[in-house]
């Protein structure tokens, strides 16, 4: 159980005790993949169902690779060439799939609140693995996790998540969860590629990503879809680059703060090619890490609730 | 010759005002108000309302096409049920009610149904596509009196003002009774892809919003056209407290425009969108509590002549996904007056006015519904208890859909009887065919 749910839909579900707890169990599971034979036998005998209605390479292999790391079995359903494409509707799929005896499933898609309506009809636990503009809560957790990781407490850090956060639903996760754990959060984008209304938002605001970066313990970069310059939000990518993107020279002046970016990365265009390969740089670390803490998760909500993980009892 | 009802004990409410007296209905019409009637059937009314049988401007009977949400028998039905005798039909069914076939079409099942007056309005353009113009005299012939290409507007200025003056040449087709454009106020290069009210829920839950302004700047262009052409111009489901001002200083400038809003636009606002449930999802979409505020001192002081239903069934499958992909719209026939009487706060004589005389003449139905009751009128009433308390269940309505946002909730205001052409359609709130 997380904060008392049976799903993991939205960091808005989870308070700062919840995710100290889920930190500490994810060093647990950080642990185990650091083994000669990363596996644990915690999920033995769950099956977890994956439903990904969008493209995803790195949410999906890391979800799946941290249910194979507990000894879950797993499911999945491949949206592109299953009955999907024959007009059934989510609900039928999501009945089908329970039929057959599931767990978990991980909901992956384009509509906002998506995982929400799933969890309206099953008995399984739903996990949220980012709907529409509106949340990715494992994506929020990986993240904490990475920043506290160099960083330790992060009350009273400066967090920059940059860019296109309007159609971010990593962005709307993340806003909230380092607000949560005390971070000091500012979003730098152009109005056009804000949300409208962010009134009651625990964040600041500037246009002006000159004004912040001197000062910043993370710069948080998003990745901004190629389309965006076609349908009049921003003239061009490069003078999205030019305003937003963090180029060398901004690099230089973020000092050794962190450099994050949930990836996929558009090189040259959020993110100068060379910057991103830089030492403070945590990119990679930040996928390594997505592992642990979905393990976590998982473990979390479909486990036994009390359970041991490396000799050591965990409470659920 | 037909069973005679008499109606005791209840106050009457028509546009001539308020008193107590029963009513005797025989062969379709009033035959006696007066005191100590009876009839065949004698329906003793302690506590209530007679009044005149309410008209909806708008609703969504979904036949032809979309059978399998609504039909025309069960939104009459359903009509019947919630106290109205009259109902405009929307035209965007499938095919469109654009041609003279699919209106007769409509009047035939309507006739066939026999619970309520159906007035089938038609597209304003082709298939409701906002380029050639539907055949409006031929239409209007036929008694068509409201043209609509609801579900969309007419996007194109050059279209709407040809609309608007062809319209204002047909009065000597229609025996002098007035032809309505009836808009649906969006601008869609503005409001592409909006699911919901943009504000702070729309940002917050990520659901791509449209903004009030979508709706506001093409009342504003109506406005401006109603003034370039002298035709008159009815806006729907007015959702906005621009679009009230709007329509407010038009009416003062005195233009010819009248407008109406739903009981859902009063009632219920976004942030019902959190639950990112479809059955809140609707065009035009719940908006924000100051726009439901404008909306009531709209009501409250006439800048809005009509509560319309918009009422929208949808099959439960239709609306069982997420909020992106299920279609918009909501149920309203069978609970309107009911959120009108509990939510507004008006007197009910106002709330009658709202539902019933003000439609009729706009709808140019006015000879048959929402006349005074007096000896000789058609007998279309309803018999309402404004002080019954009763619970909402979709599973109960008449609609072929369950698609309320309104489950589970008690309101007060109960339509016990509906007499339509002095038949007793609805007695004690069960329909009789």
């Amino acid at each position: 159980m997380i904060g008392g749910e049976r799903h993991l839909l939205s960091m808005a579900d989870l308070d700062r005790d919840d995710i100290e707890q889920l930190m500490t169990l994810t060093d647990s599971f950080a642990e185990v993949g650091e083994r000669s034979i990363p596996k644990v036998p915690a999920l033995r005998g769950k099956t977890i169902a994956w439903l990904f209605y969008e493209d995803s390479t790195r949410t999906r292999l890391s979800f799946e690779t941290a249910a194979k790391r507990l000894s879950a079995d797993t499911m999945n359903f491949n949206v592109s060439s299953s009955s999907v494409n024959k007009g059934e509707s989510l609900r039928d799929t999501v009945e089908t799939i329970t039929a057959m005896g599931v767990d978990g499933i991980v909901v992956r898609h384009r509509a906002a609140g998506a995982p929400h309506r799933v969890a309206e009809w099953v008995d399984a636990s739903v996990i949220n693995a980012g709907d529409g503009w509106h949340q990715h809560p494992t994506q929020s957790l990986l993240d904490l996790y990475t920043a506290r990781e160099h960083l330790g407490d992060l009350d009273g850090k400066h967090i920059a998540i940059v860019g296109d956060i309007k159609h971010s639903r990593v962005a709307r996760s993340n806003a909230l969860a380092f607000a949560t754990m005390g971070a000091e959060v500012t979003l730098v984008a152009p109005k056009t590629l804000l949300p409208t209304h962010l009134e009651g938002w625990p964040v600041t605001v500037t246009h002006n990503l000159d004004e912040v970066v001197d000062d910043l313990d993370i710069c948080y970069l998003l990745r901004m879809q190629l389309e965006r310059q076609t349908d009049a939000v921003v003239p061009s990518l490069r003078e999205f680059h030019t305003e937003f993107g963090l180029d060398v020279r901004r690099a230089d002046r973020l000092g050794d703060a962190l450099i994050m970016h949930p990836g996929p990365m558009n090189r040259g265009v959020e993110i100068a090619g060379e910057v991103a390969d830089r030492p403070n740089a945590v990119i990679t670390e930040q996928v390594a890490n997505g592992v642990s803490v979905r393990m976590a998760v998982l473990f979390l909500l479909l486990g036994s609730g009390l359970d041991i993980v490396d000799g050591k009892r965990v409470a659920a | 010759m037909t069973q005679s009802i008499a109606i005791i004990g209840a106050q009457l409410v028509d546009e001539t005002g308020t008193r107590e007296a029963d009513v005797l209905i025989a062969d379709g019409r009033i035959v006696d108000v007066g005191s100590g009637l009876t009839g065949d059937v004698t329906l003793v009314a302690d506590g209530c309302v007679v009044a005149p049988g309410f008209v909806d401007l708008h609703a969504h009977l979904r036949e032809p096409g979309h059978e399998e949400a609504e039909t025309i028998e069960t939104g009459a039905r359903g009509a019947a049920l919630g106290g109205y005798t009259a109902v405009i039909a929307m035209p965007n069914t499938s095919p469109t009610i654009d041609s003279a076939a699919v209106v007769r079409q409509v009047l035939e099942l309507a006739a066939a149904a026999n619970l309520c007056d159906v007035y089938p309005s038609a597209a304003i353009t082709v298939g409701r596509a906002g380029e050639q113009l539907a055949p409006m005299a031929e239409l209007v012939r036929l008694g068509v009196r409201i043209f609509t290409d609801d579900g969309a507007g007419v996007q194109d200025e050059r279209v709407m003002r040809s609309a608007l003056e062809y319209v204002g040449s047909l009065t000597h087709l229609s025996n002098g009774a007035p032809i309505v454009l009836a808009q649906h106020c969006e601008i869609e290069s503005l409001s592409r892809g909006g699911l919901m009210h943009e504000g702070d829920w729309s940002s917050r839950l990520g659901i791509p919003g449209q903004p009030a302004e979508a709706e506001e700047l093409m009342i504003m262009r109506d406005i401006a056209l109603t003034r370039l052409t002298g035709s008159r111009v009815h806006f729907q489901h007015v959702s906005t407290a621009g679009g009230v001002a709007m329509v407010r200083a038009a009416k003062e400038a005195g233009l010819p425009v009248t407008a109406e809003v739903t009981t859902h636009h009063f009632t219920l606002d976004h942030s019902a969108c959190a639950s990112f449930d479809p059955v809140f999802k609707v065009h035009p979409p719940l908006r924000t509590g100051a726009d439901i505020m404008a909306i009531k001192d709209g009501l409250a002081d006439g800048t809005i002549d009509a509560i319309a239903t918009d009422h929208a069934p949808h099959a439960a499958h239709a609306k069982d996904g997420t909020f992106a992909d299920a279609p918009p719209g909501m149920l309203g026939l069978e609970t309107a007056f009911a959120l009108a009487n509990t939510e507004l706060g008006l007197p009910i004589e106002e709330i009658v006015a709202l539902m019933s005389w003000r439609p009729a003449r706009i709808a140019g139905i006015d000879d048959h519904h929402g006349r005074p009751i007096v000896v000789g009128e058609v007998a279309n009433l309803v018999v309402v208890d404004p002080e019954g308390i009763w619970t909402v269940r979709g599973s109960a309505m008449a609609s072929r859909s369950t698609n309320t946002p309104y489950e589970g909730r008690e309101l007060r205001g109960v339509v016990r009887h509906t007499i339509y052409n002095g038949d007793l359609v609805v007695q004690e709130g069960s329909a009789t065919r």
